[in-house]
């Protein structure tokens, strides 16, 4: 109000442009960075001086990322599959059926979603070890299952609330049976909302990093965090810098692309289950 | 009219339905009891034993030991045992309230900033809200990563800007120093989840009527009072759910701290001091006393939540 305008204008476009750099920075550093080698990887540069493929030829070649990255994938997509199956019948009973315990039971699946996962560390491990799956990728997908199930529940549930009532109804007056109704009526209205779910789930899967620790013990199971975050040089002062970062940015350009592809939806994903994905 | 269905007719087909409910639900409830329920209970019960991470069924009942034991020496002094006179797990529980304190309210504010500037209208605001959703989108592993080459001591960026600029004058070994490793830590979370917070507060502002700020406007009230006057009490609701999800998200931190500053005693976590019992120190029990602690912490935040708040989650106030 005392600032003429154009300085408030100016005050403004600063504020977002530090916003943005701020954000943008640290990725667009690992970038040029996974492009240096040699001495280049020691001399500060804050544009890219130097285009070398080297590191990634490091990272590729080596058999086990690749590996990892296969892992990841199958363990992620299994993951969001059974999870999204589970969970469109799950909310369809709590979002369109009354039922006493309801409430309850809605208050106890958004508890387990904040449950600390090293809480259930101990018991996960000996069932794992039970079932004998200690070292395989269903040891992850099992275990995932914890906070992948919760969210998609949550989120599918406020959107299949959010359906108009009629629908269901004159299907009902058809005679349609509940299954039916999931099936042929909701199933396709869903569409967007599971294609939401499903990807923060992936998401979600695709970065955990406790579970998938604990849970493998070779390097040809690990998925891409425990890969990235054990990824060691000779000795301890050694540390592989440039293939880290190329490493890096291999498993995240797509993330990225695809976060920024579902932009819109993803933020409405997000508001609606106010869950971390 | 005639064929209207009666009342009982009303009645059973409410009874399918539930009966259809209880088969819909039942597989997951199944599922979230055997990764849920089930594990917690065996996590509990083995912190009130002696079991070893390579013997797990060997395990003998030995109470409250593995918290706090007493035990008189022939020499007439008594020793205390067990995690809750632990020193390290207290450095640990003080690393983590310390943590999610300073992150939660910093994140706070700065998701506030950064979801006013994008609920103004301004050209290239998509461009912004896309720009925010890139360290969201990246694995916390890979910023771990990533801001550990940054802060690197010798050849680390962060150090290079700063001595540029001349805020320090010698390289700051960010991560490995006991001073500066909480607050290397506390930036990386800060850059990583700002964006979530702002787009729930975000998603809050959008719900707030803009004639508010137009009427405002023309009855010439200053925008910083009408934002604590009015848009702050408004977007209460949304900005309480955002921290206390956050709140019990930054009190099970594990990853980040694990990959940024390992080892580090200045920012070791409750879930970071419990694995590391459980399964590098083979004191698995011991580990399972100390993480059914960090749940029982998390219990009572979540009571009182729940309690305090009384939200309205199931959505629908008419039952």
């Amino acid at each position: 109000m005392t600032m003429p305008q154009p300085i408030k204008t100016l005050a403004f476009y600063a504020l977002v442009a530090v916003i943005v750099l701020f954000s943008v920075f640290p990725f667009y550093y690992a970038i040029v960075t996974s492009f240096a080698t040699g001495t280049a990887l020691f001399e500060v540069s804050y544009w890219p001086k130097v285009f070398d493929l080297s590191n990634y030829n490091a990272v590729l070649g080596g058999r086990n990322f690749g590996r990892s990255i296969l892992n990841s994938l199958f363990i992620a997509s299994t993951t969001v599959i059974c999870a999204l199956f589970l969970a469109v019948t799950a909310s369809y009973a709590l979002a369109r059926v009354h039922f006493r315990g309801r409430g309850l039971l809605m208050m106890t699946i958004l508890a387990v979603s904040m449950f600390p996962q090293i809480a259930v560390l101990a018991g996960l491990f000996e069932l794992i070890r039970f079932l004998g799956i200690f070292n395989t990728p269903w040891a992850m997908i099992l275990s995932y299952t914890i906070f992948t199930l919760p969210f998609t529940v949550w989120v599918l549930t406020t959107f299949m609330r959010d359906l108009p009532v009629e629908i269901e109804e004159a299907a009902i007056v058809d005679g349609a049976t509940p299954w039916i109704i999931i099936t042929r009526v909701f199933l396709p209205l869903l569409w967007p909302a599971l294609v939401t779910t499903g990807l923060l789930a992936f998401i979600g899967a695709w970065n955990e990093f406790l579970f998938a620790l604990t849970f493998t013990s070779s390097e040809t199971t690990r998925t891409v965090p425990v890969a990235i975050g054990l990824l060691s040089g000779a000795s301890q002062q050694e540390i592989p810098w440039g293939p880290i970062m190329a490493a890096s940015v291999i498993v995240t350009v797509p993330l990225v692309l695809l976060v920024l592809i579902f932009q819109r939806k993803i933020v409405a994903g997000l508001t609606a289950g106010g869950v971390k994905g | 009219m005639t064929f209207l269905p009666s009342r009982s007719g009303d009645l059973s087909l409410l009874q399918q339905r539930q009966r259809a409910a209880f088969w819909f639900l039942a597989p997951m409830l199944a599922a979230l009891i055997c990764v849920a329920a089930w594990p917690l209970l065996r996590t509990i019960w083995f912190s009130f034993t002696d079991t070893s991470l390579s013997d797990l069924y060997g395990g003998q009942w030995i109470g409250f030991d593995n918290y706090l034991s007493m035990r008189t020496l022939s020499s007439g002094r008594t020793v205390w045992r067990g995690t809750l006179v632990d020193p390290a797990w207290w450095n640990a529980v003080w690393n983590t309230l310390r943590f999610a304190f300073v992150s939660v309210t910093l994140e706070t504010v700065l998701g506030l900033i950064v979801a006013l500037v994008l609920n103004a209208e301004f050209r290239g605001r998509g461009l912004v809200r896309a720009a925010i959703l890139i360290p969201w989108a990246i694995p916390t592993i890979v910023s771990a990563k990533i801001w550990a080459w940054m802060l690197n001591d010798q050849f680390g960026i962060i150090n290079d800007m700063l001595l540029s600029v001349g805020l320090i004058d010698q390289k700051i070994a960010w991560t490995a120093s006991v001073d500066t490793a909480m607050y290397a830590v506390l930036m990386v979370d800060i850059w990583k989840t700002t964006p979530f917070m702002a787009l729930l507060i975000l998603a809050g502002l959008q719900m707030v009527p803009r004639d508010i700020y137009e009427a405002a406007r023309i009855d010439g009230i200053h925008p910083v009072k009408v934002f604590f006057r009015v848009t702050l009490p408004l977007i209460r609701p949304a900005l309480m759910v955002a921290v206390i999800f956050r709140m019990l998200d930054s009190l099970r931190i594990f990853d980040l701290v694990y990959v940024l500053t390992p080892n580090s005693a200045a920012t070791k976590t409750m879930s970071v001091i419990s694995r590391e019992n459980m399964v590098d120190f083979d004191k698995f029990a011991y580990g399972a006393a100390q993480s059914t602690l960090l749940f029982s912490i998390i219990a009572i935040f979540v009571l009182l939540y729940i309690w305090l708040g009384r939200v309205d989650l199931t959505g629908d106030s008419s039952r």
